[in-house]
């Protein structure tokens, strides 16, 4: 913090930027006052030989060559030439973009699932959009390394859902680091956590006496917070327009609200009842936002048509249920469906999503029960086109697609090579790029060092216990 | 199908008395996976009367009369054997009302039977019915400010209110259920409180009648049907289900069983790997996920896939289960959890032994169930593909024999919106 222009920046701006030599240009009251740390390291080129390639754009490349350089896909092709790249034979194995889960809480519901690191719900008001995820964010959760493993290389992270208004969600690197700036996705916009249903009103209503108890109580509440944020918003934008005058008062809460509704930040909705969909797409009406996705939402297939109709993604689980009523209605078609929807215009927007540090690690299993159970209820889902709903589709809700989510030049090198079809339960991420940086490797488990918590947790157990001896046998 | 004749006659007052409608039918042309010595057979035959297997093999001579299934090939499997659930003991999680898996409010419910409680028309029993499932050990539990001793649980048919002669509750007080570990100690205070805690409830039990109601008071009274209860297993009439994960916590229960002579089986079990060669030695069977690799608890630290391995080589007996909050809605997920096994390493066969004849064989019904062979009783699912694919699914499914509707509420929702679509 010795720079002076930074200095500015950070010290709440409103106040000092006169002194600073003239007002931030963006329309914010602030800019980002956390940025991106993360630099992917230098990785030599590395040219993937004769994979089965799952573009995550609908296509399949049989016997298909990929080069990674300068952290980008650089070419894709038959028999391209290995220059000084690094060779790796993939016949037999498939290639895919990273895996992208739109809905984790890592980190802020890390393991071990104790009070010290239970960070995820700022559940002391209903509306806390004043809250920053990242804030909580543990990095040495030891659930971003398994994750990796399955193949993971960018995920959002969320607030829980105990909030009508939980704060503003991220997009991270799946990459080891120290803080979470060095994790965050560089370009990203954030997101900003919504949430229908039951949780807000037992949460408020049932378990604290206080509003919301109801569903109607839950709609009051979201139109009161954007009727405040477009009042806030407007005052703002006068100020930035005139250049003169005193700034209006900062409010947190609101500057997150605020840019929301000028389309800066992204709407992610826990909601699972067709009905509550379709009420929340009216709110977002109402106030001129758009909802990037309904998350959980296993009624989806209900409103497959009106989600395909707003360019709403549903972001999904392949066969949860029953855990509440609202969750009573799920079907195993569900992802296949909003899928499905308006294919004629190609609007269905489905994504595979786990909410799980144990799902996160096997999305593409998740995937292939999705696809099953969609081609058994007669659909048409080739594994290419089932890859997208963990790929490109993913992207494309959090605003990312021109960066990652498909394997087309010119894209950050975000790769998986698996050993055999991502679909089958035997498959393993064999390899995973980030940025063109190995950042795993099955037969070089080492390539990346535990987190800092695991580290040392078996000391003696590695001397003295059955394994050891039993690890030893023929 | 052809209609059978509604009247049914029991053939024997077994408890597992078999599907006793007179049903004579093969499944021809199957990959048979019988779990037991014959291995896999290609193209075989797989005869079944009166709910029981009368012959498998490829040259089963097929009966005049009998009804014949061709498998074209495809994989026949026994019925998948939930080692834990709380199948017919809850609807709804979040619905209390549905909910009766915690038990009460008092330190010990030993007397709890949960087959006095269960519902044979539970909606989850279809939904993982369906998908191969066809029995499951369902367990009472506790949650905060419940019992250390949870209760006692049943062996159900998830046949439910489909079962013959409403048999569906196929073994009931099949074993007792308590808490060790971070449980135990949430609800006793401490580790060793929850020792001393069941050691108490023991002593009570042994010393009997004697001093019955008078070594312990308030919440931690014992009645006469929670002494009657431990008594039994106090006789190893009922195994002993601790859960217990950090591998202090399965020593602390060996030590616990050897004390008092019980049939002991760990439910947990992320560290019994640290302890095998313990576990091997007492023939104590474990119930453990396969897919957990996460220290999700401190009491966890050192769960590790390649646990199943080790257990294997000590001689351990397990079984799979869903260590998740979801074994019950998704049991069928069972499966899942095997085919990841298999992924780690495992052989392909034992990781089905371990979703059917294991817990049968743990939980004591292994001559009537878990495996394909002469006598036992046809628990059978024809699969579409490898019975540990997440992409196949089951065809058919026989509980008993009995060939069950491959109908569920999800099924019937999923009709509704995509043959009818309504206005959307």
């Amino acid at each position: 913090m010795t720079r002076p222009a930074r200095t500015c920046l950070a010290a709440l701006a409103t106040v000092l930027l006169a002194a600073c030599g003239g007002r931030d240009p963006a329309p914010t009251p602030a800019a980002d006052p956390f940025p991106s740390t993360y630099r992917p390291p230098a990785a030599s080129a590395v040219l993937i030989r004769g994979a089965t390639v799952l573009t995550g754009i609908d296509t399949r490349l049989d016997d298909t060559d990929v080069l990674l350089a300068d952290g980008r896909i650089a070419a894709i092709g038959k028999e391209l030439a290995a220059g000084g790249s690094r060779v790796i034979e993939a016949r037999g194995r498939y290639l895919t973009p990273g895996i992208i889960d739109v809905h984790s809480h890592l980190g802020v519901y890390p393991a071990p699932d104790v009070w010290a690191t239970s960070d995820g719900n700022e559940a002391t008001a209903p509306t806390t959009a004043e809250v920053w995820v990242e804030h909580s964010i543990w990095p040495q959760d030891p659930g971003f390394q398994t994750a990796r493993a399955g193949g993971v290389t960018t995920l959002q992270v969320l607030p829980g859902s105990a909030n009508l208004i939980g704060g503003r969600g991220v997009v991270i690197k799946n990459v080891p680091a120290a803080t979470y700036q060095q994790m965050l996705f560089p370009g990203a916009k954030r997101s900003l956590k919504m949430a229908c249903g039951e949780n807000p009103k037992r949460v408020y209503g049932k378990n604290g006496g206080r509003s919301p108890a109801t569903g109607m109580g839950n709609v009051a509440g979201y139109r009161a917070a954007f009727a405040k944020a477009a009042s806030y918003r407007a005052k703002w934008d006068a100020y930035n327009k005139a250049g003169e005058g005193p700034p209006p008062d900062r409010d947190l809460a609101l500057d997150t609200l605020a840019d929301v509704l000028r389309g800066n930040i992204l709407v992610q909705v826990h909601c699972y009842r067709a009905d509550q969909m379709a009420t929340m797409l009216d709110v977002a009406k109402e106030f001129g936002f758009r909802i990037s996705a309904f998350h959980h939402a296993v009624e989806a297939y209900k409103i497959a048509d009106l989600l395909a109709d707003t360019q709403t993604c549903g972001a999904l689980w392949a066969d949860w249920w029953g855990f509440k009523l609202e969750a009573w209605d799920a079907i195993n078609e569900n992802i296949a469906i909003v899928d499905a929807a308006r294919s004629d215009k190609g609007a269905g927007c489905a994504i595979v999503h786990s909410d799980d540090p144990d799902g996160i690690q096997r999305l593409n299993q998740e995937a292939a029960k999705a696809m099953a159970a969609g081609r058994r209820a007669g659909l048409t889902i080739p594994e290419e086109h089932a890859i997208g709903w963990l790929t490109a589709n993913p992207a494309k809700a959090l605003g990312i697609l021109d960066k990652t989510g498909t394997l087309e030049v010119g894209k950050a090198a975000d790769v998986v090579l698996w050993s055999g079809s991502p679909f089958s339960v035997y498959a393993h991420a064999d390899q995973v790029w980030i940025d063109g940086a190995l950042r795993l490797d099955r037969d070089h488990p080492n390539l990346q060092p535990d987190s800092d918590f695991m580290l040392g947790a078996d000391v003696d157990a590695a001397t003295t216990s059955d394994e050891a001896t039993a690890g030893a046998a023929p | 199908m052809i209609p059978r004749p509604i009247q049914i006659v029991a053939l024997t007052t077994a408890l597992l008395a078999g599907n006793a409608r007179a049903e004579l039918f093969a499944i021809r042309n199957a990959e048979v996976h019988t779990v037991a010595g014959a291995g896999t057979l290609k193209a075989a035959t797989v005869l079944v009367r009166d709910g029981r297997i009368e012959a498998v093999g490829a040259e089963v001579a097929i009966p005049d009369g009998a009804r014949q299934i061709d498998a074209a090939g495809r994989p026949l499997t026994p019925g998948i054997f939930v080692a834990r659930s709380a199948l017919g003991l809850k609807e709804i999680d979040g619905v209390e009302e549905t909910n009766d898996v915690a038990s009460a409010q008092k330190r010990y419910s030993a007397a709890l039977d949960v087959s006095d409680a269960l519902n044979p028309r539970s909606v989850l029993l279809p939904v993982n019915r369906i998908a191969g499932v066809t029995r499951a050990v369902t367990a009472p539990d506790s949650t905060k400010g419940g019992s250390l001793i949870a209760g006692q649980g049943a062996i159900i048919s998830l046949a439910g209110a489909r079962a013959a002669d409403g048999r569906w509750i196929v073994k009931p007080q099949a074993a007792m259920f308590a808490a060790l570990g971070e449980q135990g100690r949430e609800l006793a205070g401490s580790r060793p409180a929850a020792l001393a805690a069941l050691r108490e409830a023991f002593e009570e039990a042994r010393s009997g009648g004697a001093r019955m109601g008078s070594g312990l008071s308030g919440e931690a009274q014992l009645s006469p049907l929670d002494i009657a209860a431990l008594q039994r297993v106090l006789k190893r009439e009922m195994p002993l289900v601790l859960n217990a994960e950090r591998a202090s916590d399965i020593k602390a229960a060996l030590k616990l069983a050897d004390d008092y002579g019980l049939q002991l089986i760990i439910s947990g079990g992320a560290e019994a790997h640290l302890v095998a060669s313990e576990l091997a030695r007492r023939s104590v069977p474990v119930l453990l996920d396969p897919s957990r690799n996460l220290p999700a608890h401190f009491e966890t630290l050192h769960v590790d896939r390649d646990a199943v391995a080790v257990l294997s080589r000590a001689g351990v007996r397990f079984a799979f289960i869903d260590a998740s909050e979801f074994g019950s809605h998704n049991a069928r997920n069972l499966r899942q959890l095997a085919g990841i096994a298999a992924g780690h390493g495992m052989d392909r066969d034992a990781a089905l032994a371990a979703i059917t004849l294991s817990p049968a064989q743990i939980f004591g019904l292994s001559s009537e169930l878990g495996s394909i062979e002469v006598g036992k009783l046809a628990d059978l699912v024809l699969w579409d593909g490898d019975p540990l694919e997440a992409t196949s699914a089951a065809t058919a499914v026989w509980i008993d024999g009995e060939s069950m509707p491959m109908v569920s509420r999800q099924t019937l929702l999923r009709d509704r919106y995509l043959k009818r679509p309504l206005p959307r």
